[in-house]
């Protein structure tokens, strides 16, 4: 590939504008709000990560309690502290104190103890951070110690519902050489508004992400990772109406990337528009201090749309997820900008078509790792059709130099991978990415040709689509379905109730530290 | 009577020749032994010519075998009988183009979880873009106008704003089933739903844990859908039931996987 094929820096710099005039409005909603999930997260910060009865975590107990009293736009971190002066000399103390005496009954300090107050909580929200940080270098030294192999790093996905059952299975796609395991969630997760507690072995479709899950699930990779010699990454789902928390839960427990979308919740799983957006900023903020890979789910599109008509939403929407990734201090190296190969086998040339996407794509983000993703929409149930189509993917993905690249699997559209399909897919990749590897550097495309005049018409489509979103603004733009084909309302969908004004005194010293750093 | 016999079986690259090819994974580590254990399992299948073509570490503890071998059993094409009106369940592609050829226009779907029922984990599974195990929801379906209203929705509501849209079918939802919560619901549903006048006009169907065909035939739904539906199976049944509504599908039409 030479050095800038198909469309002019200065266009693609105009796309990188258009994204940035398009999030900037939705950034001011971002500053004055704050949701029960980010309070939680604050709170579990703090070392409220624990449940009480029946399985409710303790963060939401409070947090619901100050959001019944009123008082939650303050911060949950000021109430916190307003435990600690009260006497309580640990988080769960904390807890006590703040439910069993009604907050809003509290007098208001003055200005000297109010000041004392938040430079204490500060103090510990300082050290709670450095403990954190203390736990990434841990991966950090781990990852440098065993470096991973050249990418596309090979990303296979279980999904038993057990714990233990997916860390027998994840030891297996390791050993068949898997370079990053996903544990897909239970059937509608996203849409719980509470992080489950503890290991669990049961669940509908995938395992709960839970944080104890999430430590079993690192600990058996460390080990299967000193065996092999070769760092194997973990990732999970920062989506939905826990976000931050998820985000939270997995940098301390040392995972290395996470499912995290500007848009995703929105458009998907209906889960209210202001509510995802103020909670993917606070969670991306997480991620860049934990330097965790996002991944981001324009794949999605083109399973809804069809893939060819749709192809220009993928690229605009990535730009849109770029500039709140920027936003929130996210590098472009952590940018696993999410595309995949879905154009209908049926039709003529989409092996060019596909090229000329991923191609596209490779040359907008030429310094993020992007992620793609395998057919899923026209997969059949011909098993050794569908394993010649996935190899197909294998072959565009090391042409376009994708840094991470999730495994189509021969029985997508059946059941869920059995341990064989898996073994069968890292084979042919490994195969495949051995055998092209540097392709891109042998083969330059011609620039008058099918690839390059798709991919000019692919960009030119999207430039038009920011500029009507800049236009008419995001919220408009997803109102009219512009994404995926899904409408979405501003003050519909779930979660909107979770969405509360920050008071003019809110306090959030997590979110001091985070913002601190760029 | 032995004329009219038409013994089949396999065919490889002979007639008659009786080759399978079978792959499956054992929970031990590739070894001679393991070997010996694939053909003696293929063996015990009633397999003879037993051949091993691959025998693969898959992992450490996990050896993935492809293994040929023949079969000396047979069927008697002549005395099947499969009444031929049943046809195979349609995917989404299929199910679209048929939508799109033979109804011409998109089928509005209403779903929610009414009554004092707060879980919309099972009406978020059928409609919600994301779907079930792998499987897309209604919302996905381009030939689908599908509403999810939620959880804690009154029956008069949901029928309320279906009618508005004159939607196709209606989709009720009901997980608890403390002291049988979910049927009383349902009941009241259907009440509802003569009072309005739209029994018999839109398709009206029950969903849930505790639910089945039977039940929901029973309290007056047209359908019930137990725990395991895919919202394939949903729209299935709604596109086949509307076609035969239409008429152009005959009454007696039967497809895999219809709700009995």
């Amino acid at each position: 590939m030479s050095a800038a094929p198909f469309v002019d820096e200065a266009q693609v710099q105009q796309a990188r504008q258009l994204a940035h005039e398009i999030t900037q409005p939705v950034m001011d909603t971002i500053r004055r709000h704050t949701t029960v999930s980010i309070e939680r997260t604050v709170l579990r910060l703090l070392g409220i990560s624990g449940a009480g009865s029946g399985g409710v975590p303790l963060a939401n107990l409070l947090v619901e309690k100050l959001q019944a009293a009123g008082l939650l736009n303050k911060g949950a971190a000021y109430w916190y502290g307003r435990a600690l002066q009260m006497g309580a000399r640990s988080p769960l103390e904390a807890v006590e104190r703040l439910t069993h005496a009604p907050p809003q009954q509290l007098a208001p300090l003055n200005a000297e103890a109010e000041a004392k107050l938040r430079d204490e909580v500060r103090a510990e929200t300082r050290e709670a951070v450095e403990e954190l940080q203390r736990r990434i270098e841990t991966r950090n030294a781990l990852r440098a110690e065993l470096p991973m192999s050249q990418p596309p790093h090979k990303y296979v996905i279980v999904a038993t519902g057990n714990i233990y059952d997916d860390v027998e299975q994840a030891r297996a796609a390791a050993q068949a050489g898997a370079d990053v395991i996903a544990v897909i969630r239970s059937t509608a997760q996203s849409l719980l508004d509470y992080v489950p507690h503890g290991a669990t072995t049961e669940g509908y479709g995938g395992t709960y992400a839970t944080q104890e899950n999430f430590r079993i699930m690192r600990e058996a990779l460390d080990e299967e990772s000193r065996k092999l010699r070769r760092y194997i990454q973990l990732t999970n789902y920062s989506s939905g109406l826990c976000m931050a928390e998820i985000a939270f839960c997995a940098a301390y427990e040392r995972l290395d990337m996470l499912l995290n979308d500007a848009m995703y919740g929105i458009l998907f799983r209906d889960i209210n528009m202001r509510r995802t957006f103020i909670d993917q900023y606070f969670s991306r903020r997480i991620c860049a201090l934990a330097e965790i890979i996002i991944n981001t789910g324009e794949d999605n599109y083109i399973t809804t749309a069809d893939a060819y008509d749709a192809a220009h939403t993928v690229v605009a929407s990535q730009f849109i997820n770029e500039s709140f990734a920027k936003n929130a201090g996210l590098k472009p190296w952590q940018l696993g900008l999410g595309h995949s190969y879905e154009i209908d086998p049926a039709r003529p040339e989409t092996l060019l078509l596909e090229l000329s996407q991923a191609m596209l794509i490779r040359r907008c983000f030429p310094d993020a790792p992007l992620k793609y993703m395998p057919p899923t929409k026209h997969k059949q149930t011909d098993i050794f059709f569908s394993h010649a189509y996935d190899v197909m993917a294998d072959l565009v993905a090391v042409w376009t130099r994708q840094g991470i690249q999730l495994l189509g699997m021969m029985t997508e559209a059946m059941h869920t991978p059995l341990l064989a399909d898996r073994y069968v897919a890292l084979k042919a990749a490994s195969y495949v990415h051995r055998a092209a590897r540097g392709i891109d550097q042998e083969f330059t495309v011609r620039e008058d040709g099918r690839i390059a005049t798709r991919a000019r018409e692919v960009f030119a489509n999207a430039l038009h689509l920011l500029e009507e979103c800049r236009a008419e603004g995001l919220i408009a733009a997803i109102g009219k379905g512009r994404f995926g084909d899904v409408k979405r309302q501003e003050t519909a969908g779930k979660g909107l109730d979770g969405v509360h004004e920050k008071a003019p005194d809110y306090f959030n010293p997590f979110l001091e530290i985070l913002e601190a750093r760029n | 009577m032995a004329s009219g016999r038409q013994l089949i079986r396999p065919y490889g690259d002979r007639r008659d020749d009786g080759v399978v090819q079978l792959s499956f994974t054992l929970p031990v580590p590739l070894s001679e032994k393991a070997k010996e254990a694939a053909v003696q399992f293929v063996r015990k299948m009633g397999f003879s010519d037993v051949k091993v073509a691959a025998a693969e570490p898959a992992a450490d503890n996990y050896t993935f075998f492809i293994v040929y071998a023949r079969s000396g059993t047979y069927v008697d094409y002549a005395e099947l009988e499969v009444p031929e009106a049943i046809v195979r369940k349609l995917g989404f592609d299929e199910l679209n183009n048929l939508i799109h050829e033979k109804i011409g226009r998109r089928i509005v779907v209403f779903g929610a979880c009414t009554g004092t029922d707060t879980h919309t984990v099972g009406i978020d599974a059928i409609l919600n873009m994301k779907g079930y195990a792998g499987d897309y929801g209604l919302e996905r379906y381009p030939w689908f106008e599908a509403y999810n209203l939620g959880s804690q929705v009154l029956n008069e509501e949901l029928i309320r704003r279906a009618s508005a849209k004159s939607a196709d079918a209606i989709l009720v939802s009901q997980v608890v089933t403390q002291r049988d919560v979910h049927k009383d619901n349902a009941r009241q549903f259907i009440d509802a739903a003569r009072a309005a006048g739209i029994q018999g006009r839109a398709l009206l169907l029950l969903g849930g844990p505790r639910v089945d065909h039977r039940l929901a035939l029973e309290l007056g739904f047209d359908a019930g859908f137990g725990s395991g539906t895919r919202p394939s199976d949903v729209a299935n049944f709604i596109v086949h039931a509307l076609l035969k509504k239409m008429g152009k599908e005959p009454a007696e039409l039967h497809y895999q996987g219809e709700p009995s």
